[in-house]
């Protein structure tokens, strides 16, 4: 292929991350003006709900990050299946990275649903399908993460949770229609968290737009974080304008 | 025939061996010799399939281990480290569910003359394994080798906990086997007393 | 290989599993004593008044069905990698999720099966009768191989870790609640009258599903132990 990218070429951990480096502050300036740009519309400028008031505005952070904490566990596992199928160690180190920024998506959903049930329940916490599900979530990424940290040999932690995670991501659908199932079954359907009148076009728009800085955040956190697992498992230069391994700096000190 | 191509291994933070080319052809035994950790059971594992190599490939027949899986493992006895045996079967029972399990079915009488011929005698062999010694269990999972009609042989420390002249039958038995035209790959840290131009020496640094 | 070696091969671990279970009863029977204790629990603690047990019954059962199942997921793999017979079973020339199966087969006959067979009499202790008796073993009968299946792969990934009894909990028990769902609901459905068929459908896909995927999942996470 004479035009396009060498591809092959950044499959090294010594070629990505100088490449992870140089893109990160492009993600970084995108998420905080798309993340200011999402509250004020969602804050201010969205119409006031008809049934719940002004309290029903943290459902535009909420609903963006339940949204996250699934894409986010998806992508988790496809890297590690890719890992699994080439043996790529980069891969891995791509789904080690995703996993907890993942899991804090999913607790900022749970905190924030928390948030929106008291003063529209007066519960703090409501058992409706989507809460209960990323409640399960959570319980999943803690899964892939406690089984990195439990495992001592590195590339056996890597490929445990690999295998974890992919289990997990054919467990999302299925739970989310089992916790459905289960609402209805227990004629809890009356308690939901989605605002049930139609959406006003500016509140989806602000809801698209948290989403989409939510998912520059994400990027540029996930890439900084990959750049540390790899200086510390690699023995990379942990700073570019000092080319020093992590065994000097620990010599220095 | 055997043939591992730039194999190269790596457990934990070390790398133990790279780029090792070695062949071991019909009726030939390769001996694994070095250090204590110097990858000598890794290198029998790679063999075996049960590790994978961090880079390189092992071929059987020429064709690389990790296509033919099934294939492959049904050409190869392996005893490792640990012995493979439950504590609560009887030797017999023992021996005779690891060559079912194996796809070498066998009758009674063939386990029992098995055993025998390893020097279990008749009383020990219906007795259940968890009174026996160390060196009695290790002749029970190597008595597998008087059954199997596998090619390939694959032992790790096989005469460790074994008297002399326990120590002389395995070697008698692996002597037969080459001399079908079978093979063998041994970790050892004795010398094995075979002629040398059927045994192949490999020195692991480490 | 052939078909009639692989059958023979999976008769052969199920009967050494059997046969092992038989020279230790009380391993079985922990499984037993485990959900007759928990199960007497929640009378103690919620009080005796029978409509409220009726209510709780088949949750209760079921919960204690389900960590019945955790706990005895000790026990599946974790005897035979420790005494080698497991990676002798991953080089059997049969594929490795054939012979998955075989062992936790073998394993919920030993700690599962009790379970389905002693919850009539847990479910009478709870007040739950005819129709729902028959449906609650009906459940537990399709959805412990399923908890058993689905648990292996837990089991599988946490051999040898340090840790490895609260850390199993934590991998299988979201994997385990849709099974829950199903499983209560059943009983819970019959009980209110609409019939449990409906949920135990889903029970019985949830454990035509577990056959087929978890067995490779397992399999994967052996090999990756045995490394």
């Amino acid at each position: 292929m004479s035009t396009g990218i060498n591809w092959a070429k950044y499959s090294s951990p010594q070629a990505l991350y100088p490449l992870a480096g140089r893109l990160i502050p492009w993600f970084s300036v995108a998420a905080v003006a798309l993340m200011g740009v999402g509250l004020y519309m969602g804050f201010f400028v969205a119409p006031t709900d008809f049934q719940q008031g002004e309290s029903y505005r943290i459902i535009f952070v909420h609903v963006p990050a339940a949204w996250m904490s699934m894409f986010l566990y998806v992508v988790m596992a496809v890297w590690a299946g890719i890992g699994l199928g080439l043996n790529a160690r980069p891969s891995f180190m791509m789904a080690q990275a995703i996993a907890p920024t993942g899991a804090m998506f999913t607790f900022l959903a749970l905190l924030t649903g928390a948030m929106w049930g008291k003063p529209t329940w007066g519960a703090w916490w409501v058992w409706d399908a989507r809460l209960t599900s990323e409640l399960i979530l959570l319980f999943q990424y803690a899964g892939v993460m406690l089984l990195r940290t439990s495992i001592d040999d590195v590339r056996r932690a890597d490929r445990s949770s690999a295998v974890f995670a992919l289990v997990g991501v054919v467990n999302v659908p299925i739970i989310y229609f089992s916790v459905q199932w289960w609402n209805t079954l227990h004629q809890g359907a009356s308690v939901s968290m989605s605002t049930g009148s139609k959406m006003a076009a500016t509140m989806l728009t602000a809801m698209l737009l948290m989403t989409l800085a939510f998912w520059m955040y994400s990027i540029a956190i996930i890439l900084s974080r990959v750049r540390c697992i790899m200086a510390e498992r690699e023995s990379l230069p942990a700073w570019e304008e000092k080319p020093v391994t992590i065994q000097k700096i620990a010599e220095a000190r | 025939m055997l043939q591992a191509v730039t194999l190269s291994c790596r457990r934990g933070e070390r790398r133990l061996f790279s780029d090792l080319t070695v062949k071991v052809e019909p009726g030939t035994l390769l001996a694994i010799v070095g250090e204590n950790g110097s990858g000598k059971t890794s290198l029998l594992r790679i063999f075996s399939s049960l590790l994978p190599p961090e880079d390189g490939s092992v071929l059987w027949e020429g064709e690389d281990i990790q296509q033919l899986k099934e294939l492959y493992s049904g050409q190869l006895t392996y005893i490792g480290h640990l012995n493979g045996i439950k504590d609560d079967l009887t030797p017999l029972e023992n021996l005779m569910s690891a060559m079912a399990l194996a796809g070498e079915a066998c009758s009674q009488t063939e386990a029992q003359a098995a055993l025998e011929a390893i020097g279990l005698k008749r009383p020990i062999y219906r007795l259940p394994s968890k009174v026996l010694s160390q060196g009695q269990k290790r002749r029970v999972a190597l008595a597998r080798l008087w059954l199997s009609t596998r090619p390939l042989w694959l032992l790790d420390e096989p005469f460790t906990s074994l008297d002399a002249a326990s120590t002389g039958i395995v070697t008698e038995r692996l002597h037969a086997h080459l001399q079908r035209g079978g093979l063998g790959v041994l970790v050892t840290h004795q010398e094995v007393d075979l002629p040398t131009d059927r045994l192949q020496r490999l020195r692991l640094t480490g | 290989m052939s078909r009639s070696s692989m059958w023979g091969a999976i008769g052969g671990i199920v009967r050494r599993d059997l046969l092992l279970a038989m020279r230790r009863r009380s391993d079985a029977a922990m499984s037993v004593f485990f959900l007759v204790i928990v199960v007497s629990l929640f009378p103690l603690g919620v009080g005796p008044e029978p409509a409220v047990l009726r209510t709780i019954g088949p949750g209760v059962l079921w919960v204690a069905a389900l960590l019945a199942c955790l706990l005895s997921l000790a026990r599946v793999f974790t005897a035979d990698y420790v005494d080698g017979t497991l990676e002798q079973m991953v080089l059997v020339p049969q594929p490795l999720a054939v012979l998955v199966v075989g062992k936790v087969f073998a394993h919920w006959v030993i700690s599962g099966l009790p379970i389905v067979l002693l919850s009539p009499l847990l479910g009478l202790q709870f007040g739950l009768s005819g129709e729902s008796l028959g449906v609650l073993v009906m459940s537990l009968l399709l959805g412990t191989p399923a908890l058993s299946m689905i648990g292996a792969i837990g089991a599988a990934l946490v051999l040898g870790v340090r840790g490895s009894g609260l850390l199993v909990a934590l991998l299988v028990l979201p994997l385990y609640v849709p099974v829950l769902i199903f499983g209560a609901g059943a009983v819970t459905s019959s009980m209110a009258g609409i019939g449990g068929e409906a949920n135990l459908s889903l029970l019985g896909a949830c454990l035509v599903l577990s056959l087929f995927l978890a067995p490779w999942a397992t399999g994967a996470a052996l090999r990756i132990a045995l490394e």
